[in-house]
């Protein structure tokens, strides 16, 4: 074990004061030392995108990235996408169109979806298919979880 | 018969309301083994070598490390078959003077955090004197084969054969012979989350509490007691939000033993969570089997008999419950599949190895069986001259009950139903016009049928033709309604993505005129559900369902009786609806929350006519029931790398009473999606010193959104009697035949090169080697 660093991790606008050892990865840091566990790690080394989360905007896989590097970043989780008790455009979406089933893989999906949406709202349905395949998910083969997206995109649009 | 609310002018079932599960699950708030925290971490030490005696496992000074030397008075796993000559291995939870698999577990090392176990796992040295591995199955048999536990004698573990009365005489009068020689990869079931367990001792009433992702909570409560010896009421077991199963979390992971023990040596709390590559290597794997499949036909056609040999490696033991006879007798059981043929002879072997054991994996043989099955159709077709889908015409079981070759009594299905519709649904014609022109232009296109049947809710008796010591089947259900009238389901089954909360409840919610949004299902908890088998075999919804529906009509029976007594009313003109009972015509109503709180506090009311409280407890061990479905693969295949894009894909499916539209699909979806991964990319590698070379999700390829086309499904219910509820399983059905519809299409779009791929998962690899043999021999 080496020595451990205190940073402040900003998650869904709260700041998290942690001490955490150089290696430690913001997945790790988000689940273990903030609490938040409904960011899922699914392989750790930056295939599967079960870790996803928004980073300053954009999606990454929080494996890959060390919490060290994400001081000072706003993160956004699962935890943070409704507002109250109003859900997600993006949420409602994967319940209505069942975009998932054991709900392992799902925030990982939902924060790739809405990083991408927000940054890119126009985007086309080949490319966002092209997004989506960055994350696994081995129960629904794709089928809803596309769906749900798309739906969810059109309804982002709108607003 | 339905058994719809009397008088509802509405019914639950049938519709695709939105699950129950859901709104937990997309908010970050689902419960996962892994979410818990723990006093301490373990991490275990695995062998890196295939198969050798341990000579030396030294740790640093001070450090918890636990091995075999630990474990004495903790007994092996040993599950057990009394039929079919098999052998029961014992496997050490921890290895025990010998490894036989690369991945097994060594040493437990146990710190106050994941990263320390780790790093202190990284500092156990294990010296281990190698010895030669054997990795596949047909090394394991060759004769001199060095043995991989002592008491098995050349590697055999389980044999069952079988061989019907004249089958000699029908295959020397047969018309034609045609042969498959066929081989499945190995592969790994891959849930999204690996292995975790977290096993916590409670000092106020001794008992453990083990929270783990299993598809089996009750089971693993039963033997985890009886390896350490205590007794399972010490022990709660809990399943919370489990991700994904497939299969692979039914069996026993020697690791939750281990947990289980620390706990109870040191009164405080353990965890492991597996990691991918932990997964990959050592979560259990499946599918790894040599089938040669022989077909007899007469002069037109029709199939007079089937001749099999399964070769099935499964590993270095036999997984607890199922054991490893698992895979080679379902192959024997039902390789005839949805063809009538009245002669059958078979062998199937499961022939141990220095490789990951095996565990059931969607579908259990039947993707294997069905490829072989549907590869011998196509060729059968082509030796005859005749259209394939004709040839599956003239074989395709059509008179209901059917009874097998093999005895296994089929009730009612549409397999040629199906078939026509989906050759209908894909449009043949217009396919092999569009195939022709793309030719012309060098261009690929094939495509590829499957049909098939998928044996599902199959009750105790089933089980018990296996000859296992431990027989599955029924279920039970605990159905209760509260005195403020809310209702409780307690299931046996342990549903992890299935929707069984959503499901069930809608089953109730027709018997007893509640809706089903105000039903909870309750399950994976030992300590509040009954004892039950949990989720596999395309099970849960017939047998589960099954029981609800049975423990649904008591309390339905009693709600109308109770009821008959509040409203002065004839029973039979009493309806439940919209959460009241009403007399049917009348305005005369009582709300079901107020004949609960009788039920419980007014009970004197009813001179001793009917018992206390409102709970009822159904049971089911149904006799099994049969779903099907053809699939269809439209391809193309570039010659030149040999990638196979699917361009489409068509499943017509009949799973008897669809309970909830939206959640069959999505069950059907998934099984496509992972029998697609199965044919084309998905593959556990093994080199000759028995080392796995897919350790990563980078090397072991499940499909992504891009892999999979989209798939168009269409439905036929029939209503079977070997179903309560009506409705058959169809949890694995998508496994089972997208791998022979795809690989016969790429078989049809490389018919102009004569090659016939009869190997899966066809890798660009092995495409491309078919084809430059075939340019080399032409």
């Amino acid at each position: 074990m080496t020595e451990k660093t205190g940073i402040t991790l900003t998650i869904n606008g709260r700041d998290h004061a942690i001490r955490v050892e150089p290696r430690r990865t913001l997945a790790d840091a988000i689940r273990e030392d903030c609490g938040q566990t409904g960011t899922h790690i699914g392989c750790e080394h930056g295939i599967c995108g079960a870790c996803t989360v928004i980073v300053d905007g954009e999606p990454v896989r929080s494996c890959l990235m060390f919490a060290v590097q994400a001081a000072g970043k706003i993160i956004r989780t699962v935890e943070g996408l409704a507002d109250g008790d109003r859900l997600h455009p993006m949420q409602e979406a994967f319940m209505q169109h069942h975009g998932l089933q054991c709900g392992f893989c799902t925030p990982g999906f939902l924060m790739l979806a809405v990083g991408v949406l927000e940054r890119e709202p126009n985007i086309s349905d080949d490319d966002l298919l092209d997004v989506l395949s960055s994350n696994l998910c081995r129960c629904t083969g794709y089928q809803n979880i596309v769906k749900a997206v798309r739906a969810a995109a059109a309804e982002m649009r709108g607003k | 018969m339905t058994a719809h609310t009397k008088g509802s002018g509405t019914t639950w079932v049938g519709r695709a309301i939105r699950r129950l599960e859901d709104p937990a699950l997309v908010t970050g708030q689902g419960r996962f083994t892994a979410d818990l925290p723990a006093a301490h971490w373990v991490r275990f030490v695995r062998s890196a070598t295939a198969a050798g005696k341990i000579v030396k496992i030294s740790a640093p000074d001070g450090a918890h490390v636990v091995t075999a030397a630990d474990l004495k008075h903790v007994k092996p796993i040993r599950p057990m078959l009394h039929k079919f000559n098999y052998v029961p291995v014992a496997q050490p939870i921890l290895a025990d003077g010998v490894v036989r698999f690369v991945g097994e577990c060594i040493a437990a090392c146990v710190a106050a955090s994941e990263a320390e176990a780790e790093d202190l796992a990284d500092r156990v040295e294990v010296t281990i004197d190698d010895t030669a591995p054997l990795v596949d199955a047909r090394d394991a048999l060759a004769d001199g084969a060095p043995r991989v536990h002592a008491e098995a004698a050349g590697n055999v573990i389980v044999e069952g054969k079988v061989k019907t009365p004249d089958f000699d005489a029908v295959w020397r009068g047969a018309h034609k012979i045609v042969k498959v020689d066929a081989r499945s990869r190995r592969q790994n079931a891959t849930p999204m989350e690996a292995r975790a367990g977290h096993a916590a001792y409670d000092a106020a009433t001794r008992r453990i509490t083990f929270t783990c992702t299993t598809q089996m909570p009750h089971l693993m409560r039963t033997a985890i007691a009886d390896l350490l010896g205590f007794p399972e009421s010490d022990l709660r077991v809990i399943a919370p939000d489990v991700g994904g199963g497939f299969g692979q979390k039914m069996s026993l992971a020697a690791e939750y033993v281990v947990l289980v023990w620390l706990a109870r040596k040191h009164k405080s709390s353990f965890a492991w969570t597996e990691d991918r590559r932990e997964n990959l290597i050592a979560g259990f794997h499946s599918r790894d089997q040599h089938v040669t499949l022989e077909g007899a036909f007469d002069k037109n056609g029709k199939l007079v008999a089937l001749n099999a040999a399964v070769v099935a490696n499964i590993g270095a033991y036999s997984c607890f419950p199922t054991t490893c006879g698992v895979e080679p007798l379902m192959a024997m059981a039902e390789m005839p599949g949805p063809y009538d043929v009245r002669h059958y002879a078979c062998r199937a072997r499961g022939v141990i190895t220095n490789t990951c054991p095996m565990a059931p994996y969607r579908g259990v043989s039947r993707p294997v069986i069905t490829f072989v099955l549907e590869r011998l159709m196509e060729k059968a077709a082509a030796a005859f001259g005749i259209d394939p889908i004709d040839l599956r015409r003239r074989n395709l079981i059509d008179k209901f009950p059917y009874t097998s070759a093999t005895g296994l009594v089929y009730d009612e299905a549409s397999y040629k139903q199906t078939m026509e519709m989906a050759v209908e649904h894909i449009g043949l014609p217009a396919f092999r016009a569009r195939q022709k022109q793309a030719r012309a232009q060098g261009q690929h296109l094939g495509i590829g049928f499957a049909a098939f049947s998928e044996r599902t809710g199959y009750g105790s008796p089933a089980f018990a033709a296996r000859g296992m010591e431990i027989t599955p089947g029924w279920e039970t259900v605990i159905l209760s309604v509260d005195p403020s009238g809310f209702v409780e389901a307690r299931i046996g089954s342990s549903p992890h993505g299935q929707g069984l909360r959503t499901t069930l409840a809608q089953i109730i919610a027709d018997e007893i005129g509640i809706e089903p949004q105000l039903i909870k299902v309750i399950h994976g908890d030992t300590d509040r559900a009954p004892y039950g088998w949990g989720t596999f075999a395309s099970r849960s919804l017939v047998i589960s369902g099954g029981a609800t529906l049975i423990a649904a009509r008591k309390i339905r029976a009693k709600l109308i009786k109770i009821a008959s007594h509040m409203l002065e009313a004839d029973a039979d003109d009493i309806v439940l609806e919209a959460g009241s009972a009403k007399v049917a015509g009348t305005d005369r109503t009582i709300t079901i929350a107020k004949l609960a709180r009788e039920a419980y506090h007014q009970t004197h009311r009813f001179k001793g006519e009917i018992e206390p409280g409102l709970t009822e407890t159904g049971t089911y061990d149904p006799p099994g029931t049969f779903s099907n479905a053809c699939h269809v693969a439209v391809v193309e295949v570039d010659v030149e790398t040999g990638r196979v894009r699917i361009e489409k894909f068509l499943v017509a499916e009949d799973a008897g009473r669809i309970i909830n539209p939206m959640i069959a699909d999505g069950q059907v979806h998934g099984g496509v999606a992972q029998g697609i991964g199965n044919a084309l990319l998905e593959e556990i590698i093994y080199d000759e010193t028995g080392n796995i070379l897919s350790s990563t999700l980078a090397d072991y390829l499940p499909p992504t959104a891009h892999e999979i086309p989209p798939i168009e499904l269409h439905h036929i219910e029939t209503h079977t009697e070997a179903s309560i509820t009506k409705a058959k399983g169809l949890g694995e059905g998508g496994a089972i035949g997208a791998p022979a519809a795809v690989i016969n299409a790429i078989n049809d779009a490389l018919s102009p090169f004569g090659v016939s791929i009869d190997e899966m998962p066809a890798t660009p690899q092995r495409i491309r080697a078919a084809l430059r043999q075939a340019e080399k021999a032409a």
